[in-house]
């Protein structure tokens, strides 16, 4: 049977037919539909982890016991599961272990575009990559046979145009592996000092040997032969723009399997061609590798290490030909950045916080809140990684107090987040006596990707009901002072204001929680959908207060300040905001 | 010969379904299918994009400058965004809903006049509708994508394929009356 699939649909269907039985991941654009679509084969357990580490850490538990196991994140989510990668590749599997990195050429939603596959020598794990929706799901039955064949965890590279794009995908049926004997093996599984040793030098000796055999020999890597004039070294989602602008006039090498990558392979088709080009997104992996072996090739010359390739790229790079223009229009077109939602239960807090710009530094995270930090409410000053609004807070107001700034630190973390590695930066915080503030948005849910469960939402990734983890009793737990804790509701702009205020005077550190849910979650849409407010035309000044908290459903044309009634769920920032009391709110909570 | 479908429009108006029931009729159709799409930050009132490519056989899934035969905008600032994907020749699409962005509606930056007129000044082929009007009509606001796919439908004389089963199968049972007069309005457009 043909299906229209996405590659991670077809990543999860390919894991389902191998008989995987153990997957988790992460939610990470552009990779969080590989789980999604795993929870709902019921043959395999699949949760959603704290963190990417901790789900590497899950699979190589589950691998060493028997099961074929997937473990998924999005590009920098390896960076999370990297010390755990490094040392399993040491230690290899019993069942299968597949790691997916689904990398972000273009950064659509990323904070860095890095090239995933250079881990792959790094750690010294088998590499797999996919071009299409077919692929994704052959590739990675593929992968689990390369793991349990050669030892070693493979990692699964795909892109975004991978991910997210569609392609028809022949369906097979389900190959129940089972479980695999597990037997006692302290040299492969105890990572000390002696059996590491002994582990990397077999590593070196026999598994990369017969991993580069393997490469050269492997399905996965195959030569297109046509003219001869051109040949193309390719891999991945650039293979396809390859194919799309020179279809079968010029000859291809094909790279499925990409570490270690195939030499003898690459010889012979560099021999075979006139002129070789390599096209590969981002980083030059496999041409680095090609002009070290000595053979002649183009690639980054003429092609950009920034963003995505895509046929108009390769054909202007090659071709020299400059393609038509569409249609030019002769207005300005505003930008369309994202904003936090009508009604976000986040803008009340980053609204308090924007009135002590001055007084204060914020230092911000990755998620929703992110948009934190754009105009009107520009209320950010640093967005590092998952964690680093906690920690990099601690960094900035230990400099603050050297440089005698008088500025505070408020440091802003979503729930999710702070379970993924919030809490171990307020450990720091709390141990090494920083003096910063650290706002924790609870909105009930990982909202950002797409709203998954997490450790505070009451239930797990495949729907059942699971133990909530509470978070201002953990922020106790940690050390945080019952007295150094205000748990608000981020609507009400006076307790938004308060707990400000006394975070502000704090001589330790201090914790706000902000509890409310996102207003996307079904349950609270429907909670709120006759709640609205509106504004007086008669009272209002057009004095502009409430355009500044920067929502969606608020606009001003042609000098008549209106509310969007239907994008509106009733929070009432904008009625608190406003100094004329212009604003009203109608409706009632459906019960 | 492939054709190539790119639709655009704003977070939360369902582009993405309107690719997805698109994508499914045409493969039943019996053509190669690729769509692709970028989302992420997207539902937070970003500007989305859909792109679908058909034909025989389909190797890239991506659109570029000048390359899409029909350019589908569900909001009209996001077509005027995007007419330079169109290709020279191609059809525009567009609903004339307006949706002010945050740094218009902030007063940072202005929302342009004359849009429509613009458009029709430049692009030779241009089919416009106020699917909000007509969604509203029939009493379902959020029903004003699925009239856009019925006038898709109509402009890619693709009427053949049983689209009322997909629409069905995609959206909850409750909206499917609905929905299907929205598709059969947008198609008589």
């Amino acid at each position: 049977m043909k299906k229209l699939l996405t590659g991670n649909e077809a990543i999860a269907r390919g894991t389902y037919e191998a008989g995987c039985l153990v997957a988790s991941a992460y939610p990470g654009t552009p990779s969080t539909e590989i789980l999604e679509n795993i929870s709902q084969y019921e043959e395999i357990y699949s949760e959603w982890s704290t963190n990417e580490k901790v789900a590497l850490e899950v699979g190589a538990g589950a691998s060493i016991a028997g099961a074929r196991a997937l473990v998924a994140m999005k590009h920098v989510g390896l960076n999370v599961a990297a010390d755990p990668l490094f040392t399993i590749a040491y230690e290899g599997v019993n069942g299968g272990l597949v790691v997916i990195t689904a990398d972000e050429p273009g950064m659509h939603s990323s904070q860095n575009e890095q090239d995933n596959r250079l881990f792959a020598p790094h750690a010294k794990v088998a590499m797999v990559e996919p071009s299409d929706s077919q692929e994704c799901k052959d590739f990675i039955k593929h992968a689990f046979e390369i793991s349990e064949e050669f030892d070693t965890p493979v990692l699964f590279k795909v892109t975004t145009r991978v991910c997210h794009s569609k392609g028809t995908v022949e369906l097979g049926s389900r190959v129940e592996v089972g479980i695999k004997e597990y037997v006692k093996n302290p040299k492969k599984y105890i990572m000390t000092p002696a059996n590491a040793k002994t582990k990397h030098l077999e590593m070196e000796e026999t598994r990369i040997p017969r991993l580069m055999e393997y490469s050269n020999n492997s399905p996965l890597n195959k030569i297109e032969w046509n003219d001869r004039k051109i040949g193309i070294i390719t891999s991945g989602a650039a293979y396809l723009h390859a194919k799309e602008v020179f279809g079968d006039t010029v000859s291809y090498l094909k790279v499925g399997f990409s570490w270690p990558l195939p030499d003898k392979l690459f010889r012979e088709f560099a021999e075979g061609v006139d002129k070789l080009y390599i096209i590969e997104e981002n980083e030059p992996y496999m041409e680095q590798f090609i002009k070290a072996m000595g053979i002649e090739c183009i690639g980054k010359e003429i092609f950009s290490v920034c963003g995505e390739i895509n046929p108009q790229i390769i054909r202007e790079a090659i071709l020299g030909e400059k393609v038509e223009e569409g249609y030019k229009l002769d207005i300005e077109v505003p930008s369309r950045p994202p904003a936090l939602c009508a009604g976000c239960p986040h803008r009340g807090i980053f609204y308090a916080l924007s009135k002590h710009k001055n007084k204060i530094v914020v230092t911000s995270d990755i998620g929703c809140y992110t948009l934190g930090s754009a105009p009107p409410l520009a209320t950010g000053d640093t967005v590092i990684c998952m964690g680093a609004g906690i920690t990099a807070g601690i960094g900035f107001d230990k400099v603050n107090q050297m440089a005698d700034r008088g500025k505070k630190t408020f440091g802003i973390v979503g729930d999710s987040t702070f379970f993924h590695s919030g809490m171990t930066g307020l450990v720091n915080a709390v141990y090494n006596k920083s003096n910063m503030v650290v706002v924790i948005l609870d909105n009930r849910i990982t909202a950002m990707t797409g709203h998954q469960e997490n450790p505070g939402t009451g239930k797990s990734l495949s729907g059942v009901e699971a133990p909530q983890i509470d978070i201002e009793g953990l922020v106790k737990a940690i050390g945080i002072k019952e007295s150094n804790i205000r748990v608000i509701d981020p609507y009400d702009m006076d307790a938004n204001a308060n707990a400000i205020n006394d975070a502000l005077v704090a001589t330790e550190p201090f914790v706000i929680i902000t509890k409310q849910p996102c207003a996307l979650i079904k349950d609270v849409q429907k909670r709120r959908a006759n709640l609205y407010c509106q504004v007086n035309q008669d009272k209002c000044k057009k004095c502009k207060t409430c355009l500044r908290i920067g929502c969606p459903a608020i606009s001003m044309k042609d000098n008549v300040v209106s509310m969007d009634t239907s994008m509106c769920n009733g929070c009432t920032v904008c009625l608190q905001v406003c100094p004329f009391k212009a604003i009203e709110s109608f409706g009632e909570e459906v019960i | 010969m492939a054709k190539s479908l790119l639709l655009v429009g704003v977070g939360g108006q369902g582009t993405i379904l309107v690719s997805k029931i698109l994508s499914e009729g045409l493969l039943e159709e019996g053509y190669d299918v690729k769509m692709s799409e970028i989302h992420g930050m997207a539902q937070r009132g970003g500007s989305v994009t859909t792109q679908i490519i058909f034909g025989d056989k389909v190797y890239s899934p991506t659109i570029n400058k000048g390359e899409a035969d029909v350019l589908v905008s569900f909001e009209k600032l996001e077509a005027a965004r995007y007419v330079p994907l169109l290709k020279k020749g191609g059809t525009l699409i567009v609903n004339e809903e307006e949706m002010y962005p945050l740094p218009v509606l902030g007063g940072l930056e202005k929302y342009p006049d004359g849009i429509m007129e613009e458009l029709k000044d430049k692009i030779e082929k241009v089919i416009s509708i106020n699917a909000r009007v007509i969604a509203e009509e029939l009493g379902e606001p959020r029903s004003q994508n699925i009239v856009m796919l019925g006038l898709i439908v109509k402009a890619l004389g693709l009427e053949n394929i049983d689209w009322k089963s997909k629409i069905m199968k995609f959206l909850p049972e409750r909206v499917h009356e609905v929905n299907i007069k929205a598709f059969e309005r947008g198609i008589n457009v």
